[in-house]
């Protein structure tokens, strides 16, 4: 097995370059069968991996070569693959074989067929390399291709400029974070003198332990994070990346990459736990980013909106599980998170589909009777996000819900409330898309269908992956957290942690639930029993309502704050360091030249009897300077 | 016998120099103030035969005859160049109907 490890990246590699030297010459059979084909054969070797490890409890570290060495930093190309990325492995092959197949039906009909399943190989390729790394060198390598590739995705349809433009701010975001996570490593370099994992987490708090370099490498990696997974105050990318094809939220914008950040914090969860005081910022920034984006989502009206601010709050999830030391709940969020936002993203895209590219809300209604598998599916999804046992959200957030209230109560009520919101708008989503009449136009009715098998087969495994997931990591009999705990054994015995009785947690669990029940009928109540619809842009909202739907004009604060003064500083630099400065020496030596020979161009009067004057004047006076020298 | 070095050395250095000397500026300024061509051309051959003269009287009072073989070669590179700058003479007159020179003012940028 071991040496079969490398091809789990370079399959995926290697359909990208088929595919996009054969994107304008292979049939679309051919590119989708083969596309599919790589991620499926990774996500079996993989599952061999994953199997290795499992059973004989060793994670499996490869070193492909050296790739460099400075002195006496030696750099190997390694790979290693432990208990945590296995599991990555699992959901990124998995998932992305079902978005793969998935897109070769939703993707039929575009003239760019070809380059969408060379980028989409091309991103497995790094994700894979961002977790398969066996040091943080290799996973910077994958942490920048996948955020190239999704600049190339959300950019697939280029030709829109305002896609261009999201892309381009997704693209910046990302590279605000990726610059503290560069700075990151750096300090990992100067402190530790490796990049490894296995050497930093085995030397972290050995010797002569003192918080300050921890904290300070800490923050920065999660610096990093918050550009990657969305958290405040960059998340305003992710809900514009939804720019892009649906499987493409789905895979990138949902279930992989943006949780990069939450792998790379449970990855270095050794150097969190020694840092408590980022830990605390991860906390309070994990659970800001939750309210908001909830709050957010309550009134957004385009159905891929809705779920993208889904995402960024279950991310702040995520990272509120890392910042309370719930490392397992937090990973756990992330797995059944891949499967139930896959899946409802997914769905999404089949109502997309169905609605010839409708994505308002308030244009759809009543499409339950005709999308029965996407009703369904999206049902469930509906239900594991909300936190409905047994569905795989509810364990796992109540997971890490627990976990908060063990540290802060109060963090725990927000985080209640919060889950409360989810389950409004989720259900404010399924409610307006699937029940009521269809509010679209005549010809938009009359095109209604369901999706082709290759898009409903993937959307029927992640409904009972949404359905079961949740059972690996049930209170008590914690499959996932028993084989994950070699990963964070360290941490775990750092961390205090306030065991909960059991009626506490059946308590907390009660709790949840009521909460996502209570505002599931809430959400019956106004959106099937009244038959409200969103009102239309035009008309005016309430205050809250206003400031829920323009998204806390955080991107109107951000242009204030941060683009005006760049463009007047820009302007400035261009009107005066560019043009007068570098433009001015450039083309002053130009003029001086021009008007230095217009002067000299005097001398060459043409007339010989002058020359001739001239040559004996210079005869002269070099005799003269010779007589004079010597 | 008496030898033509013995004849040249008669006269002191100082007179050839002097001589030179006024050849060769007489020269000079008849290249300066001249506009006829073939008088200026003259006047080149003025200064290049004064130095000529020259170098034979060092080479005398040198001892050393190659300075003597030296002016030989030179004498004959003169004529070579005598003819191509008559040939130029001649295609200046056939083109323009003059040898002033200050007619030939075209030779600019």
């Amino acid at each position: 097995m071991n040496n079969l490890i490398w091809l789990i990246p370079i399959l995926p590699l290697v359909g990208f370059i088929i595919n996009g030297i054969g994107r304008n010459t292979l049939s679309k059979g051919v590119i989708g069968f083969l596309g599919s084909l790589v991620v499926l054969v990774s996500f079996g070797l993989s599952l061999a991996a994953f199997l290795q490890v499992k059973s004989t409890g060793v994670p499996i570290d490869v070193k492909v070569y050296d790739w460099f060495a400075i002195d006496d930093f030696h750099f190997p190309f390694a790979f290693l693959i432990d208990q945590l990325s296995s599991l990555m492995l699992l959901i990124i092959t998995g998932v992305g074989f079902l978005i793969h197949l998935y897109s070769v039906g939703y993707m039929k009909d575009d003239a760019g067929f070809g380059k969408f399943f060379a980028y989409l190989n091309l991103f497995v390729f790094f994700m894979l390399l961002l977790v398969m790394g066996s040091n943080y060198v290799i996973m910077f390598i994958g942490w920048e291709g996948v955020g190239l590739c999704s600049y190339l995705l959300i950019g697939f349809w280029y030709t829109n400029p305002s896609y261009a433009d999201a892309a381009k701010k997704a693209f910046v975001m990302n590279r605000i974070g990726d610059l503290g996570f560069i700075f990151g490593v750096f300090l990992l370099i100067k402190y530790f003198g490796s990049t490894s994992f296995a050497e930093i987490f085995s030397h972290a708090g050995t010797q002569q332990y003192s918080a300050a370099p921890y904290v300070l490498i800490t923050i920065l990696l999660f610096i990093g994070a918050v550009g990657k997974s969305a958290q405040l105050p960059l998340f305003t990318w992710l809900p514009d990346a939804m720019a892009g094809p649906t499987p493409v939220s789905a895979l990138i914008h949902a279930a992989t990459m943006v949780t990069a950040g939450v792998y790379m914090v449970a990855r270095s969860n050794i150097l969190f736990t020694l840092a408590p005081a980022t830990m605390h910022i991860v906390a309070i920034v994990g659970l800001a980013t939750a309210v908001v984006a909830a709050i957010i989502a309550l009134t957004q009206t385009d159905i891929k909106k809705v779920l993208a601010y889904s995402t960024v709050s279950q991310l702040g999830y995520m990272f509120l599980g890392l910042g309370v030391g719930a490392y397992t709940g937090a990973f756990f969020h992330v797995l059944t998170h891949a499967f139930f936002k896959a899946l409802l993203f997914l769905g999404a895209g089949s109502v997309i589909h169905a609605c010839s590219g409708e994505q308002d809300m308030r244009n759809m209604g009543g499409l339950k009777g005709k999308l029965k598998i996407t009703f369904i599916t999206m049902l469930v999804g509906t239900l594991a996000i909300s936190g409905i046992p047994p569905f795989a959200g509810f364990f796992s957030k109540d997971e890490i819900l627990a976990h908060v209230f063990a540290s802060s109560p109060a963090m725990y009520a927000i985080g209640v409330i919060t889950a409360m919101f989810t389950s409004f708008y989720m259900f404010r989503l399924l409610y307006l898309t699937f029940y009521g009449k269809f509010r679209g136009t005549q010809e938009q009715e009359h095109h209604l269908h369901e999706s082709p098998p290759s898009m409903t087969i993937p959307l029927i495994i992640l409904a009972i992956l949404s359905l079961i997931g949740g059972f690996i990591g049930i209170p008590g009999h914690h499959l996932l957290g028993e084989y994950l705990a070699p990963v964070f054994q360290r941490s775990a015995a750092l961390l205090k942690v306030n065991e909960l009785g059991s009626q506490t947690e059946i308590a907390l669990m009660a709790v949840s639930v009521t909460a996502a029940v209570i505002a599931l009928v809430y959400a019956y109540m106004k959106y099937v029993k009244t038959a409200h619809v969103p009102i239309a842009d035009t008309e005016k909202r309430s205050f809250l309502a206003n400031l829920s739907y323009h998204k806390f004009y955080f991107d109107e604060i951000y242009d204030i704050l941060i683009r005006k003064p760049l463009d007047w500083l820009s302007e400035f630099a261009y009107d005066n360091i560019e043009k007068l400065g570098i433009d001015g020496i450039v083309n002053g030596f130009g003029k001086g030249s021009m008007e230095a020979s217009r002067g000299l161009r005097l001398l060459q009067s043409g007339n010989v009897g002058f020359y001739i004057f001239m040559m004996v004047v210079g005869i002269v006076s070099i005799l003269m300077y010779l007589v004079i020298k010597f | 016998m008496k030898t033509l070095n013995d004849a040249i050395q008669a006269v002191p250095l100082n007179h050839y120099i002097l001589l030179c000397s006024i050849i060769f500026s007489i020269g000079v300024i008849g290249v300066l103030i001249r506009r006829n061509a073939i008088v200026i051309f003259m006047s080149i051959e003025l200064m290049l035969n004064s130095v000529n003269l020259l170098l034979t009287a060092f080479s005398v009072y040198h001892g050393d005859a190659t300075g003597q073989v030296f002016v030989f070669f030179i004498m004959a590179l003169a004529a070579a160049e005598v003819a191509v700058g008559l040939a130029i003479i001649v295609m200046i007159y056939r083109n323009t109907n003059s040898i002033d020179i200050n007619v030939l003012n075209r030779l600019k940028w």
